[in-house]
């Protein structure tokens, strides 16, 4: 079974990319053992680092609480099997800055033991608001990859008007399959996670949206879909064209509103979650199994037998890369993410985290030859799904001008990377406008700084402005009273100061 | 196991300069028979000269600037460069003028504005024009058409190339004997000699639509510009900007005035508009870059070359219609940026 393509809307630009997922879809997901050593990053989320609740020694089951979420936007990181706390400490990560990040390392013991198992709960009995705060709990975090947490997304999301659930399971990034493979295997699961993410949400439409390369998973999920008989979910199919998947152009695809500029989908009546989002929450609400395990594609030219997996959160890459037959002779790189977003890393012994949902080994590329100046033809511009001009955002990137940086739109870069591929001149425009980006929010920190700064000489300055009107004002009313008094009683407090210099004690 | 670092994407570009340029050259390459069938050699050996003196024009320059060499001579833009002036100059041009515009154009117009990518101006034009103010006399030096039944003297090959590098002749020759109007010449002097366009339009140099020869060259240069825009390597926006611009005026003036105004085939078929639609307005870097901002900068073109036929003295006016609007990119490109996704019409991103 197919289903119907009915796009509304039309994404600007975008590339078709080639897919390069059967490789890795071949086969079903696969399971992968225990490793010895689980290294569970206290950051894996958007928010500040989760505080660590276990110290060195102790011993953990799986599934308990290790690190309790800080801030707004935090979320606890739970033990993705039993063991014994080997240590807390720094441990080379995927990460956008710095290489290192701290970590809790967990002994396994091999026992998987859990604690005894409770019923899960009957959501629908619940108050969306006591769900959400349950959500919480279950330390679920965007698994497409932005890991912004599920619960505070959808608290956020209540506050505004919503009509429209989005599950994402477009996944239009080359090489990655992991979506793919969970929604051919987990149907059910995906759908479930829908109706409590719309209980919780209190919405009465979802869809569920997948690309039109990924006819099986559609397949399933239309089976799924019609033995559940809930008519407020539509599947809904795209067409293949990257990066459909993005948030914002997502529900662009779907609904035809634009999500505002520095606005979020909410804006417009919807919520996004990602397919394997849906299917954690099923995990923790039905099952109660916190978020401790995912399916990652492991694949690229530089490993033998691409694959996807399910391996606990903490594995190191490592691990599993052995099992999809580990590196190829020529194998370059290691990149956690996909071909076109993911990050580069230097070493495998980075542990696999709730956002990888993509190892990608890769062997040399062609060579891209030299940079060369841009010649303005504005192929960047005619794929860039944002229709901004990279070709002029590139012109301002150099002259670090940063009004017209804004003024063209920079902060409203996806950083999909398609500008890059069409480049005839080879220049790293992504990288050039990530920096860039950098650059104006530290400006803007700068500005925040030193706008504090005036702030508080000023205040400073008027206290002592006040202090001296006051001074004043005192003085001559003292003056105004000896005056009043006369001559003998200015003679009178003269003498007292006179005394009073004489005998300072 | 220890990995190189890299930034995303992490594929290899598909596109290349030198992949453009040399479809570019690729394009050409029928309508350069075409011309070496109608004006016979002289076309072959003005590309030589100017082919040598653009690139190594380049290479010096780029030495002198401390810039890699190879780099930049295997984009091969100076090549292209070097094709379109060989294109705008009659067959018989002396060697030092072609190597004059192409030496202007790599190294002035496009070196010293800073090189590939840097360049307001479109080198091949403005070599161009340095020619038509030094050297006035030999852009007249069109031969004529091989057409069968005009009067028609051809040099031979060894005659061509000697004056190509002496600029003589052979002595039993004039200019009279081997050189013609062009049709847009014949036109103007025939418009300012009060005839009527249709009375001129029965002069042997005229063809079906534009001059003979030139049309079939026409056809080859759109062929050739048809190809590059299914390959995507130029897009719509300037051909077909160029083509209302100019075709637009020209049919209502000769709906309006048929008896002083050349119909748009003339227009179209006559002197350089399809070369000028296809190769030389679509050079990226001296026009504008926002698709929008292609189009008006197409109609621009288009309408100057009709307005500069009509009213210059000159008989085109491709050279100066491209140059007037290489200085209206920058206003171009900044009043025609398109909406940004996710924000209202006509607001800045910032705002």
């Amino acid at each position: 079974m197919s289903a119907p393509t009915y796009d509304l809307g039309k994404l600007h630009g975008g590339l078709r990319l080639e897919g390069h997922k059967q490789a890795s879809t071949a086969q079903p997901i696969l399971d992968i053992p225990l490793p010895s050593q689980l290294i569970l990053p206290i950051e894996q989320h958007v928010g500040a680092p989760a505080q660590p609740v276990v110290s060195v020694g102790d011993r953990v089951l799986k599934g308990q609480l290790l690190a309790e979420p800080d801030g707004e936007l935090g979320a606890p990181v739970h033990a993705s099997s039993s063991g014994t706390v080997v240590a807390i400490e720094s441990w080379p990560v995927s990460r956008r800055n710095g290489d290192k990040a701290p970590c809790i390392v967990i002994e396994c013991d091999g026992k998987d033991e859990a604690p005894v198992a409770t019923a899960g709960t009957d959501y629908l009995s619940q108050a969306p608001a006591d769900l959400l705060l349950r959500i919480l709990d279950g330390g679920i975090v965007g698994l497409g990859g932005a890991v912004f947490p599920t619960a505070q997304k959808l608290m956020q999301a209540r506050t505004a008007e919503l009509e429209f659930l989005i599950l994402n399971g477009v996944e239009c990034e080359p090489y990655i399959s992991c979506d793919d493979a969970l929604m051919r295997e987990c149907a059910p699961a995906v759908l479930s996670g829908a109706r409590i993410l719309m209980h919780a949400l209190q919405v009465n439409a979802c869809y569920v949206v997948v690309e039109s390369d990924k006819p099986e998973a559609i397949g399933r999920l239309g089976e799924a879909l019609a033995e559940l008989g809930d008519d407020r979910i539509v599947l809904k199919q795209v067409p293949t064209i990257y990066p459909s998947g993005g948030e914002d152009q997502l529900v662009q695809l779907v609904t035809n509103r634009e999500v505002p500029s520095g606005g979020l989908p909410t804006d417009v009546g919807c919520v996004v979650q990602n397919v394997g989002t849906a299917a954690a929450v099923h995990d923790w609400i039905v099952n109660n199994q916190p978020l401790i395990s995912r399916v990652t594609t492991v694949t690229g030219d530089g490993v033998v037998s691409p694959i996807n997996v399910r391996a606990r959160i903490g594995t190191p890459v490592e691990e599993v890369i052995r099992h999809a037959g580990g590196y190829t002779e020529s194998v370059k790189h290691l990149v956690i993410g996909g071909p076109m977003t993911g990050r580069s890393v230097t070493t495998d012994a980075v542990p696999l985290v709730k956002a990888s949902n993509c190892v990608l080994a890769l062997a040399e590329p062609a060579t891209a030859g030299d940079e060369l100046p841009c010649i303005r033809c504005g192929d960047c511009a005619v794929v860039c799904p944002v229709q901004l001009l990279p070709q002029q955002l590139f012109w301002y990137a150099c002259a670090d001008d940063e009004q017209k940086l804004r003024e063209f739109g920079l902060l409203d870069c996806i950083e999909c990377g398609c500008c890059d591929l069409v480049c005839p001149s080879h220049i790293p425009l992504t990288a050039d406008f990530r920096i860039a980006k950098d650059r104006i929010r530290e400006l803007a920190d700068e500005k925040a700084r030193a706008e504090r700064a005036r702030q508080r000489f000023e205040a400073r300055n008027r206290r002592f402005e006040r202090e001296r009107l006051a001074r004043d004002a005192e003085l001559s009313r003292q003056k105004d009273s000896a005056k009043r008094a006369g001559p003998a009683a200015i003679a009178e407090i003269l003498k007292r100061k006179q005394q009073s210099r004489d005998d300072p004690a | 196991m220890k990995f190189e670092t890299r930034e995303a994407p992490y594929w290899a570009p598909q596109a290349s300069v030198a992949s453009m340029m040399l479809q570019v050259l690729a394009a050409l390459v029928p309508a350069a028979i075409a011309h070496v069938w109608f004006f016979g050699p002289g076309f072959i050996f003005n590309l030589l000269v100017a082919g040598i003196f653009a690139v190594a024009g380049e290479a010096l320059v780029l030495r002198a600037r401390g810039r890699p060499v190879e780099v930049a001579l295997t984009d091969y833009s100076a090549l292209v460069t070097a094709a379109l002036l060989a294109f705008a100059l009659p067959s018989l041009t002396p060697w030092w003028v072609t190597a004059t515009g192409a030496l202007f154009g790599v190294v002035v117009a496009k070196h010293l504005y800073g090189g590939l990518g840097f360049n307001i101006f479109n080198p091949a034009m403005a070599g161009y024009v340095v020619i038509l103010v030094t050297f006035p006399m030999y852009l007249n030096l069109w031969t004529a058409p091989r057409m069968g039944d005009i009067d028609y003297q051809q040099l031979s090959v060894l005659q061509t190339l000697v004056f190509t590098l002496t600029g003589n002749l052979p002595e039993t020759l004039g200019f009279d004997a081997v050189s013609r109007a062009t049709p847009l010449d014949v036109m103007k002097s025939g418009l300012n000699n009060m005839a009527t366009a249709t009375e001129i339009r029965a002069n042997p140099v005229m063809g079906d639509f534009g001059g003979r020869g030139w049309e079939w060259i026409g056809n080859f240069l759109a062929i050739g510009g048809f190809w590059l825009l299914i390959r995507k390597i130029i897009r719509w926006q300037i051909p077909a900007g160029v083509g209302l611009g100019l075709l637009g005026p020209a049919t209502i003036m000769y709906l309006l005035d048929p008896g002083s105004s050349p119909g748009p085939g003339f227009h179209l078929f006559a002197g350089a508009t399809i070369l000028c639609a296809f190769f030389i307005a679509t050079d990226p870097v001296s026009a504008a870059t926002s698709p929008k901002g292609r189009f008006i900068y197409g109609v621009g073109i288009g309408f100057l070359i009709w307005c500069i036929r009509r009213w210059g003295s000159y008989a085109d006016g491709v050279a100066f219609a491209v140059l007037i609007m290489n200085m209206a990119v920058p206003a171009i490109d900044y009043l025609t940026r398109p909406r940004i996704v996710g924000h209202r019409k006509g607001a800045d991103a910032d705002g």
